[in-house]
């Protein structure tokens, strides 16, 4: 996994509420048995017309935020299905960070495990963040995982919460089952002990 | 004294091997189930780093998303799923993971087949790389959807790294109305505490409605928990679960079947046990429901009317409903009993049950399919295809011109062949109705395996009370 320190880039707006993961990449590219290439395929349905040509009102498909880094969308962002492809999707195009005023539990959890960082903040914060980005090229965001920090273009700071042990996988690029694997002979004892509790579970 | 515990406390306890001085915990996994979409990329990461599956014998897979509903005698015509599916078969035999493959009459929606195989029992933590692992929770395990980081993480640990969820209470008290059913119960819950309502929770269902539902309810009820943003849902174990669980091939036997019901009857929740959030619904208020919407939470009952986006005060929601409306090509003030539908699909793991092949039957029976409506119904695994076919169901089906389908996820999702084409509207007993979900431009309603029979009878969304 990609190491998450710093990230200065544009964000790109999108209001809306319930993002659901069916919405940030469709059923048809959950075929593949990769991790890569989703990008093109991100927001498919937002994104491209009928005639598979680019809907110019979409968002990532306007000029200033083509090369988007930083998303920022309303409440439930993430919700639904638990694929994995959606934060590859994200990564692909690459964007590596959301900011929402809430996201859903499965997404917020699998987006640590990619190198993404989703940033919670109170919605107040995510409307003037929103704001900004409506200007687009004007709109770059500096995100400092390590200070937990968001300074907007205006020189406004905006802190944001993070669990600790995320942000250390993030900022280290951690791989979690590497981290298990030292847990070993914890897990050794713990299957032990559990196998003459519940001796019925033993496959 | 020790202070009362939820039931869920009570499972996340008994499974913590490691917790880390920020709250992280690493808890032991006892069941994990595995399909085809979400675990190519686990095993290529495992390949990669010359990893083992560290426990196959507490892993079961099953393809279900991309089988096809037709006739399976020639294989998979879409390359692109054949090649899931063939990677999942390889994997499992270089990995040593058991696999009921398209052609085992065991076969079936992996969220169906877990309680049928008694391989989903109360008291395990259950996972699988899927958000309606949430279903197993009807039977007291606390059973949640992962990503495939996390599929291979348990593939490789049996563990996974996790922080505590909060408790939520869902009373539901009294009778649920004749005609109103598990689906219509959760689609109101769903209703009111909205999609977002649970994040962060685990959901305990309670009260005499959830105790008079059949495990077949339970699981319906716990299915959709994930459509309140609550990762698992729970219903506490009692005579029902261990009725249903008894002389299943993977539940234990004799001896030990013994010990684990007394250990499963310490289970439930202790009296003044803490909830960190509490609602309370009444069965009588219930109403058959119907989703009018793209979002789970937009249900309406069957005798309201299309709503209007100046209803709700929030402008967050109010412009969603905007767009919803937009793209459902609906009115509001519209009936919703004056919506014509094209497409019913009776099945998922959400309604692809014995009960709820037997509750489509009984409107079906007599009647015909309206013209202009493709009817479908498909079991949830092989056994409950054959049980309904013994029951004389599908006969009753396939005579009022249902199509009876090989078992698999289907129409829910639209990974395989089964689509609702563009700008068509259907009437489904699946759990979304999120845009695309049935197939690019499609429009879904959600509702209950009876009313999609109904909606089937008569060519529009109907309140199976008037039929039965």
């Amino acid at each position: 996994m990609e190491k998450f320190t710093q990230l200065t880039g544009v964000a790109a707006p999108l209001d809306m509420i319930n993002v659901d993961t069916d919405m940030v990449i469709p059923k048809q590219f959950l075929k593949t048995i990769g991790r890569t290439g989703l990008g093109p395929s991100l927001f498919f349905e937002m994104r491209y017309l009928d005639d598979g040509s680019e809907n110019p009102d979409f968002v990532l498909n306007k000029p200033q935020y083509r090369d988007a880094k930083i998303l920022i969308a309303g409440d439930n962002f993430g919700c639904g299905s638990s694929r994995e492809h959606a934060p590859w999707a994200l990564l692909d195009f690459g964007i590596t960070c959301v900011i929402a005023p809430s996201f859903a539990d499965i997404f917020y959890n699998n987006c640590f495990k990619n190198g993404i960082l989703p940033i919670t903040l109170p919605r107040q914060d995510v409307e003037k963040l929103l704001d900004d980005a409506e200007r687009g090229a004007n709109a770059t965001l500096t995100i400092d995982l390590e200070a937990q920090t968001i300074r907007g273009p205006n020189g406004g700071e905006i802190s944001f919460d993070v669990e600790e042990f995320k942000k250390h996988c993030l900022l280290n690029g951690l791989d979690d089952i590497a981290l298990t694997m030292e847990n070993e002979a914890k897990i050794a004892d713990f299957e032990k002990g559990h196998k003459t509790a519940q001796p019925w579970l033993a496959g | 004294m020790t202070k009362p515990r939820t039931l869920f406390d009570k499972i996340w306890e008994s499974h913590l091997v490691n917790v880390q001085d920020d709250g992280t915990c690493l808890i032991y996994i006892d069941r994990h189930l595995i399909h085809e979409v979400t675990s190519p990329q686990a095993f290529e990461g495992l390949r990669a780093a010359g990893r083992k599956v560290r426990r196959a014998d507490l892993t079961l897979a099953v393809a279900d998303h991309n089988v096809p509903t037709t006739d399976r005698s020639q294989g998979i015509d879409d390359e692109d799923s054949r090649i899931q599916i063939e990677a999942l078969t390889k994997n499992c035999a270089e990995f040593g993971v058991e696999l009921f493959d398209m052609n085992d009459i065991r076969q079936g929606i992996v969220h169906i087949i877990g309680p049928e195989q008694g391989f989903t029992l109360p008291g395990t933590t259950l996972v699988c790389g899927d958000s309606h692992t949430a279903t197993h929770g009807a039977f007291g395990s606390l059973a949640f959807g992962i990503g495939t980081t996390e599929v291979e993480h348990v593939l490789a640990t049996q563990t996974l790294l996790q922080m505590p969820l909060k408790n939520m209470r869902i009373t539901v008290d009294g009778d649920l109305p004749t005609g109103v059913v598990a689906k219509d119960l959760i689609l109101a819950v769903i209703g009111e505490i909205g999609t977002a309502g649970g994040t962060g929770y685990v959901i305990e269902y309670a009260g005499s409605a959830i105790e008079d539902l059949s495990m077949e309810g339970r699981m319906t009820v716990c299915n959709m928990t994930i459509e309140a943003g609550a990762r698992a849902g729970l219903v506490a174990p009692d005579e029902k679960t261990y009725q249903y669980l008894m002389g299943r091939p993977k539940s234990p036997k004799g001896g030990a079947w013994e010990q684990a019901v007394e250990f499963w009857k310490t289970l439930p929740s202790d009296p003044g046990a803490a909830y960190e959030k509490e609602v309370t619904l009444k069965a009588a208020d219930i109403a058959p429901q119907v989703t009018w919407g793209t979002s789970p939470e937009d249900v309406v009952p069957i005798t309201g009317s299309v709503p209007a986006p100046v209803d709700f005060d929030d402008p967050a929601k109010r412009e969603s409903a905007k767009m919803a409306l937009e793209y459902m090509d609906l009115k509001p003030g519209t009936p919703m009993t004056e919506i014509p539908v094209d497409y019913v699909f009776v099945g998922a793991c959400t309604n692809g049950r014995i009960e709820d092949i037997r509750a489509a039957a009984k409107i079906a029976k007599g009647r015909k399919v309206a013209d202009g409506v493709t009817a479908l119904v498909v079991p949830g695994s092989g056994l409950i295809k054959d049980q309904a076919e013994e029951e004389g169901l599908a006969d009753i089906l396939i005579e009022a011109g249902f199509e009876w389908r090989e078992p698999g996820c289907s129409m829910c999702l639209a990974m395989n062949a089964d689509k609702v084409p563009p700008g068509k509207r259907s009437a489904s007993t699946s759990n979304r109705n999120f845009k695309g979900r049935q197939g690019a431009g499609a429009r879904t309603h959600l509702v209950s395996p009876a009313m999609a029979a109904a909606a089937a009878v008569t060519g529009k969304l109907a309140d199976v009370r008037e039929l039965s």
